[in-house]
């Protein structure tokens, strides 16, 4: 026993014992100094911080769900606002230029609201020129935009929204997944932290793995141990600086937008294989080398899935590709042709694949290798694998929306869009209500709906057959697709009006086959609500929304 | 190395130029040499630098792998500084989605124990060392005898577009028979990884 105390303690070096002693020294005189400035303080502050809590908590506990609602709300009214403002100042801009006889270029031509290219100086002289009332809201609002008129301001805002996003989309993804599993699985899932239907239970969730001990196995390669989240959930942030949530909501505006989001994302798996090799754990090693399998073969589906609307489109540019959408249900690109709408599934068959979602989870399958390349990671570490996991799930998403879905454009016709020709209120209005943000995060929030409905339906395959199902069957399928895609594009530049007939029939039928899933989903939907009692469990049956 | 990293990250967002140098309409201008880029370029080529010489340095196959990635990555946040973003993104996917994978993908599956080290003879270490010194010299002479030209500017029609109608038709013989030599590779490789009957 004193040996083994002895050999403990004689580590140290002498030096190392004289730097630890001046550091406590400074500790403790510093503890001296401030600690009873700081025990006035928290003394000061305990009240109102117990004050705070139980004013605070039954009041969060009870209007959760109105507190929810509310942000949602004040979120669309603060676009409204900013929408508003900002097609104001367009139309105004626009009369001016009209009485003067000159054209106005630039990012006016093909949407609307669309005064991100404006700096807040030369919108402010635009609301001084109009004069009136809105003399005195331009004089406030000049003080008010000056500092957003330097681009470092902006580009601080932009990534302030990016980081929030970037937080908040995985934290109630997960809440949301634990919810819709419940629901499946006849249980009601996170119930209590929070009170209403347990919101908080994610947040929760987060604060216990930031202050989790931080474990790294004896027989790993620290440093790689260390790299490999990052290389994981770096990626997936980046992928958010080119995806557009809307026609001017977008950080970078990239010519190669989709080539860049692919490339980051094939990044990622850089980090769970470096995360796998580096645990020295044979089950972490089992599951990178499945990730890399299936990433490397389905990377390639996925991007002969994607080559499809490029071609049709002619661009990499995804606020170009979701403009040439633009008109209603019957324009968005997964209708455009029966390959586009195969085209369509095989992509979201691979997305599932490369993020590793279910029915292609191996690379962490719980019940065969303990949590595959997760296995040693605790923590925050092991918390930053799973916001790159649902990042990139609203990503891939994001790209199946803007590329097949018709991005932020609303499935009504093209009467009900924005027009330059509107009055600007109206323009603000359309441009929230019937073709901006809204309408893309509703589009991904059901996608994603999809890919955790799917997982919690379909167990998962082997690996041989994620490998035959690439090679030897989406693999040919999206060839064949794209061969035809572009037998399909050559043939609408002739005039023939045979095919212009084939061309709108096609359409208007895979049109109905869509519309007739979306209308079946609700439908399905309340159908099994009027059939609840049939459901599994009394708790479930009293717990139900309506029951 | 976090606050290295910071830095590297805000310059990165703060030159917008090379972002958004061929993005919407009213922000093309050409590459201007700004204050920030060229720190950005420094800090970048700094990086590239010091990975390249942890690829040589460093004897652990997987560690090599990383120093390689982080290697490449800097080579195409300078694309991307240089405003060529498709070549900056071609290279993201090519070589560290792939490449590197592929590289880390063969180690896991070839390696007997789990940490491979690479033990290098005397000999060819002195072969290496010497035709790195007359690559080193060569690149020195070429350096220094080169004209360079003035100012740098934005290629004009360096979009995807102009890429692609160049690939498909000035230089198509040459792309065309990089697909054919890729075919073959991979008929090699099925050919190789069969199983005898």
């Amino acid at each position: 026993m004193t040996q083994l105390a002895s050999n403990q303690f004689s580590v140290r070096s002498a030096e190392d014992g004289v730097c630890m002693r001046v550091f406590l020294w400074v500790l403790w005189m510093g503890y001296r100094v401030f600690g009873p400035i700081l025990e006035l303080l928290m003394a000061m502050f305990r009240p109102f911080a117990v004050a705070i809590y139980r004013i605070g908590g039954p009041l969060v506990a009870r209007m959760a769900g109105i507190i929810l609602i509310g942000a949602v709300v004040s979120v669309c009214l603060g676009v409204w606002a900013h929408a508003l403002l900002f097609g104001f100042v367009d139309d105004s801009i626009l009369a001016r230029a009209a009485s003067a006889g000159v054209t106005v270029a630039g990012p006016f031509d093909h949407f609307s609201p669309s005064t991100w290219g404006l700096t807040p100086s030369q919108i402010a002289a635009q609301l001084h020129v109009v004069g009136g009332v809105w003399d005195t809201v331009s004089g406030v609002a000049r003080y008010l935009l000056w500092p957003v008129q330097f681009g470092i301001v902006r580009d601080l805002i932009g990534v302030g929204a990016l980081i929030g996003l970037f937080n908040v989309i995985p934290v109630y993804t997960i809440w949301w997944e634990r919810k819709v599993a419940g629901r499946i699985q006849s249980r009601l899932g996170p119930m209590r932290v929070g009170g209403w239907h347990g919101w908080a239970q994610s947040p929760a969730d987060g604060i216990k793995l930031l202050l989790k001990e931080d474990l790294i196995p004896q027989g790993a390669d620290a440093p790689l141990f260390r790299l490999a989240p990052y290389f994981n959930i770096i990626p997936s942030a980046l992928a958010f600086v080119a995806l557009p949530f809307g026609a001017t909501y977008v950080f970078r505006e990239l010519d190669v937008a989709l080539v860049f989001i692919l490339g980051v994302l094939g990044v990622e798996v850089v980090g769970v294989m470096i995360a796998g090799w580096s645990s020295n754990n044979k089950w972490s090693v089992y599951g990178a080398m499945r990730e890399a399998c299936q990433m490397v073969s389905y990377e390639i589906p996925m991007g002969m899935a994607l080559l499809l609307p490029v071609l049709t489109v002619g661009t990499l540019n995804l606020t170009k590709i979701v403009e040439a959408q633009s008109g209603g249900w019957f324009h968005w690109l997964a209708f455009d042709s029966p390959f586009m709408f195969a085209g369509f599934i095989a992509y979201f068959v691979a997305s599932l694949a490369s993020c590793k979602r279910a029915p292609f989870d191996l690379p962490e399958a719980e019940s065969e290798l303990v949590a595959g390349f997760l296995t040693e990671y605790s923590g925050i570490r092991w918390s930053f694998f799973f916001f790159a996991e649902y990042a990139v799930m609203f990503v891939v998403c994001g790209l199946a929306a803007i590329l097949f879905l018709g991005g932020w454009h609303s499935p009504l016709p093209a009467s009900w869009g924005c027009s330059l020709g509107d009055a600007w209120y109206m323009r603000g209005v359309k441009g929230l209500f019937f073709s901006g943000p809204i309408w893309f995060v509703a589009k991904c929030v059901f996608l994603l709906y999809v890919q955790i409905w799917i997982r919690w339906t379909l167990p998962r395959i082997r690996i041989d057959q994620v490998l035959y199902g690439c090679v030897q069957v989406l693999l040919p399928l999206t060839m064949v697709l794209l061969l035809g895609t572009a037998v399909w594009v050559w043939a609408s530049t002739s005039d023939c009006p045979t095919w212009a007939t084939i061309q709108r029939i096609s359409r208007y039928t895979l049109g109905g086959i869509g519309a007739f899933f979306v209308i079946g989903f609700p439908a399905i939907a309340v159908y099994g609500f009027y059939h609840r009692r049939s459901l599994v469990g009394n708790l479930v049956q009293d717990a139900m929304p309506g029951s | 190395m976090r606050l290295l990293a910071l830095v590297g990250g805000v310059l990165l967002l703060y030159s917008r130029s090379a972002w958004a140098a061929e993005g919407a309409g009213a922000t093309t201008k050409a590459v201007s040499g700004g204050l920030l880029e060229t720190a950005l370029f420094y800090f970048v080529a700094f990086a590239a630098v010091v990975s390249s010489l942890g690829v040589c340095v460093s004897r652990d196959i997987v560690r090599m792998a990383v120093w390689l990635f982080g290697a490449l990555g800097s080579v195409a946040v300078m694309y991307f500084l240089l405003a060529a973003n498709f070549l900056g993104a071609i290279q993201l996917i090519v070589y560290a989605g792939g490449t590197l994978i592929l590289l880390v993908f063969g180690v896991m599956l070839t390696s007997k124990s789990p940490w491979v080290k690479f033990e290098c003879p005397k000999v060819e270490f002195l072969l290496s060392g010497v035709i790195c010194a007359i690559l080193l010299a060569c690149l020195c002479i070429v350096l220094t005898e080169a004209t360079w030209a003035g100012t740098p500017q934005t290629v004009p029609g360096a979009s995807v577009a102009a890429i692609g109608k160049s690939l498909l038709t000035q230089y198509v013989v040459p792309f065309e028979i990089a697909g054919v030599l890729l075919m073959i590779v991979m008929v090699g490789a099925a050919h190789l990884a069969r199983q005898e009957d």
